[in-house]
Parts: structure tokens; sequence; C-alpha cells
């Protein structure tokens, strides 16, 4: 049970696939403007991530190797396209705040770098905690800098007026404040998962192999379980 | 600055400190500061104080906070803050100042590691913060009780094709709208000349970038050079931005590279961008090529080893 957790809250604090892993960054910069939109946005994407994870779980028995990555984008693309429906028919104003942004899931680095090292390696129930915690943990990060962005930059949450007109610091909700709140929300994120006197390494981007490596990380000796090489990603 | 190291000799023996290589820097802009006053009113000197005020207040707040050696006594807060307060209107809303000044001071010195660590002017990026953030407030030039007009003026660099020499007076004392610190050419020049022979600052970036601008702008068919330099924050870019040990090369050559450069791209944004002021954007860029600059203009010591002979030797190993 305590295993599963972990997996779960790995996404959200240890892993987190934005401030740890850095992927996906390109929508967390674009859509943290508003909040709802990007309360939109991480919904949708937990749930394609959710969805891709289960499905390519379940297929990684008969996915061939060679061929693994056209196998994922297909069943990524599946969901997508089925979010992108409800959505432009249900919520067309959010379809249009998220633009190219929603189409873009298929090709997000989170869902492709989940299923590639998560899903195609783990059991269906794992790979659904790990989707869901990985969801989370980009829900939580995109729509806390936009809850600042939001406020700081355009005065507003939700579009309720909460700074008064003429108080607002515009380059917060422009390009340079989103790299700068997301540098603030990385270093905090660091600063809160240190411990005592100790700074924070993410031991993402090892394959595992200790024996060759000069970083002394705390999971150092035989911490990482043998299915899952943590192989480094690349955006 | 308590950190001591002991290096091999030879050694210079010099009573510069950086306190008091701040304090000449404070004296130079004093001309600038009061000229403000009286061409501006008294509003201009309030925000002088405010800023410096403040950013020395942020930075001693977040050395305590980070519990850092405190370091506010080297005055280089104090500096940044007057060159920031230097580079607003008149009319600007105080709180839009200290916005500048959190970003100068907070973002850029303090995160990268406080001074000595920032890679490009802190003032420079307060001033750009507050551009983008507050583009209104940073361009209504109004004087709002001294000499100049309280009508809303546009810095002339708008237009810059009526300026004639007829009013060459008028620029030089700085008589037309524009930020606090940056109309009048003469107090400038007075404090520029003041730090060069202080020695504070080698003359060589000011001259090199007033020069290649004027030369750029001559050649790029802007409307008369000549008056484009004593219009806008040239002058006062040249002296107190640009020359920032911090962030110009070391080598004399390095200077030379850096200010033809930035004048170069002063001129390209004045003649072709849509901004009318290009200063700070040919400063901040040039701050981030400096590294580089330093690097390729490097002096050998003599009896050392060429460079590119050691970097092959390190790649053979």
């Amino acid at each position: 049970m305590k295993d599963k957790l972990k997996i779960f809250t790995n996404g959200i604090f240890k892993e987190n696939p934005v401030l740890i892993l850095l992927l996906g960054c390109c929508s967390v910069l674009a859509i943290s403007v508003t909040v709802s939109g990007a309360l939109g946005m991480g919904v949708a994407l937990t749930f394609v991530l959710v969805c891709s994870n289960v499905v390519i779980s379940l297929l990684r028995k008969i996915i061939p190797d060679k061929v693994r990555i056209p196998c994922f984008i297909v069943v990524v693309a599946t969901f997508v396209t089925l979010v992108q429906m409800v959505v432009e028919a249900y919520l067309p104003d959010l379809h249009s705040s998220l633009g190219v942004f929603l189409p873009l899931i298929v090709v997000n680095c989170i869902v492709l770098g989940r299923a590639e090292l998560f899903a195609s390696k783990h059991s269906v129930g794992d790979s659904f905690l790990d989707g869901l915690g990985m969801g989370i943990g980009y829900t939580i990060v995109i729509v806390g800098i936009a809850v600042v962005r939001e406020l700081l930059g355009n005065g507003t949450i939700f579009d309720q007026r909460i700074i008064p007109e003429g108080f607002q610091i515009g380059i917060i909700s422009q390009t340079p404040g989103g790299f700068m709140m997301f540098g603030f929300a990385m270093a905090l994120l660091i600063y809160f998962l240190g411990k005592k006197g100790k700074k924070f390494e993410p031991r993402i981007g090892c394959d595992g192999k200790c024996g060759s490596c000069s970083a002394n990380c705390e999971s150092r000796i035989t911490d990482l379980p043998k299915d899952e090489p943590a192989a480094e990603v690349k955006a | 600055m308590s950190k001591q190291t002991v290096s091999v000799s030879p050694h210079i023996r010099s009573s510069r400190t950086t306190q008091n290589i701040m304090l000449d820097v404070i004296i130079a802009m004093m001309p600038a500061v009061i000229a403000s006053g009286f061409l501006f009113g008294f509003r201009a000197i309030l925000l002088v104080i405010i800023s410096s005020a403040a950013c020395a207040v942020l930075e001693y707040g977040w050395q305590k906070m980070m519990k850092q050696p405190v370091t506010v006594q080297d005055l280089s807060a104090v500096v940044t803050g007057m060159l920031v307060a230097m580079n607003v209107p008149v009319s600007m809303p105080i709180w839009m100042m200290i916005v500048g000044d959190i970003a100068a001071i907070i973002l850029v010195k303090q995160l990268f590691g406080g001074l000595g660590c920032n890679f490009v002017n802190p003032a420079l990026v307060g001033r750009l913060v507050m551009m983008i953030s507050f583009a209104s407030s940073m361009t209504t030039f109004t004087g709002s009780s001294g000499i100049v007009d309280a009508t809303t003026s546009a810095t002339p660099l708008a237009n810059p094709s009526a300026l004639g020499w007829d009013q060459f007076l008028t620029l030089f004392l700085g008589k037309h709208g524009g930020a606090i610190g940056e109309t009048c050419a003469l107090a400038i020049l007075i404090g520029g000349i003041y730090l060069i022979v202080r020695k504070v600052i080698k003359p060589i970036i000011p001259l090199c970038y007033i020069g290649s601008c004027l030369v750029f702008t001559f050649l790029f068919g802007g409307a008369n050079p000549v008056m484009q330099i004593f219009a806008g924050g040239l002058l006062c870019g040249a002296f107190f931005m640009a020359t920032d040990y911090v962030t110009s090369p070391i080598t004399n050559s390095g200077k030379v590279i850096f200010g033809v450069f930035i004048g170069f791209l002063t001129a390209v944004i004045r003649v072709f961008g849509t901004y009318p002021e290009g200063v700070t954007f040919a400063i901040l860029f040039g701050n981030v090529l400096v590294p580089y600059i330093n690097d390729l203009t490097l002096t050998k010591p003599l009896g050392g080893i060429f460079p590119k002979k050691e970097k092959k030797k390190e790649a053979a190993a």
C-alpha cells in the first residue's frame, strides 16, 4: 500500500513533471496566464495522461518494441481528440483560450515520457496511479503559477477583480513573467523538499548506475527498483 | 566583501574600496539629480531619495532573510536606486518605481549572488521591467513645477527630424521632456568628467559608445545624428550604466568592442526600431555578451602559454 502511495505522490513532489523533470514547460509558460485556462489545461492533461497510461500499460506486451513511439502517439492522440471534441462542444470559451495547446497535448513530453518510462513497464494499477499523480502534479503547478500571474499581472482571479484597476504589474502576465514565476516555483519546491541543512537533489537523469556515478544522492545504493531505469528524457 | 583571499604576487596596494568607488559614483550623479530638481521640481529629488532608500532596505532585508553577510554599507544598492529613479519620468507613481527597485535588487542582483555576480546591469532591468509593465506611465513626460512646461511633451527622440541646431541649448541644458536624470546633458557630462578624473571609470566605453552611436546613426541615415546624442538616455547610459564594473569587459580592447557594439545597437534601434529609445536594450544585450568579449580579448600573461595550444593539450589529454 505504501508503495502505491509513493507512486502517486512521486508525481506531485519528488518527480513533479514540470518542476523537477522539466517536461511540458511550453504549455505551462503559455497557458498559465489565466487561472481558468490553467485549470482546464490541467484537467485535460490529467485525463489524457491517466487514460493513455492505462491503455498503454494494457497493451505493453503487444506493442512491438521497435515501433512503440508511434503506437504511443496513436493512443494518446485518440484521447486528445476525445478531449478536444468535448471541450469544443461544451466549453467553447476554454477551447478558444487554450488554442493550439490542446491538440498539442498529443506530443506533450509528460504524456509520452510517462508512457515510455512508466506505463510500458508497469502494471495497469501502478500506471493509473502514476498518471493520476503526474497529472495532479502538473495541474497544481500550472494553476499555482496562474494564480500569481493573473493576480499580479491582471488583478483578477477567475475574472473576478481583486486588485483595483491601475495597480497591475504587466510584465508578470507577459512572457518574461512566466519564466520568472516558473523559476520561483522551481526554487520553492526544491527548497521545501530539502531536508534539514541538506539540499534536495533530484535523482532524475541518472540511469541507476550508481557504481560509475560521482553524485552523492540520497538513493545512492540500491534504492532504485530494477525495472525503473529513470533514463534521461529529452524535452 | 568579508571574504579575504590571498593570491600570488605581484600585489597592488590601493586604498580603493567598493564603498569609496560607489561614493564617487553618487557624487558624480549629484549634478544630474540637482539639475532634475531645477527642471522638474522637488518631486524629482524625492523620487531619487525614495528609490535609493528602497533599494538599500530591500538589500538589507533580503540579506537578513537569507542569513547572508549584510553588504548595504558598500553603497552599491544606493547607486542602483539612484539610477532607477533617474530613469523614470517625474510623474511616475512611487509604487511603480519600487517595483522597478525590486526587479533591480532582488531579481537581478541578489538572486544571482549579490554585487559582482549580476549578469546584467540591475538598474537597466529595473527600467525595462517598468517599461514593459507600465508603458504609459513610463512615457508620460510632464514637468510638474519646474521649468519644463506642465503640458505633456514627448521625448525629443520621438520625432528626431524636428531637432534643429537651434534647439541645441534646450537639449544641452535638458529643458525638454524625458526621464528625470537623463535630460540635462551638461550635468551628466560634469558627472562623467568627475568620474574620469577620479579614475573611477576609464573614458574608453563612453567615448566608443557615443562615437559609434553617432557614426552609425549617420550611416543609417537617422535624422540629426549629433542632436540625437544629446537627446534621450544615451549620455546617462554611456557614463553611468555601460561603465558598470561588473557588466563591462575587463580589457581595454574588450571595452572598445563593447562600446562600439552597443553604439551600433542603439543606432539600429533608434533608426529602424519601433521604440524611440534603444539605450536600455543595447546595453543589456551588450552586458550579456561581456563574458564572451572577455574571453576573446584575454591578455596573454608574460611567458604564458598561448591559450589555443593550452586548449589543444586539454583536448588531447
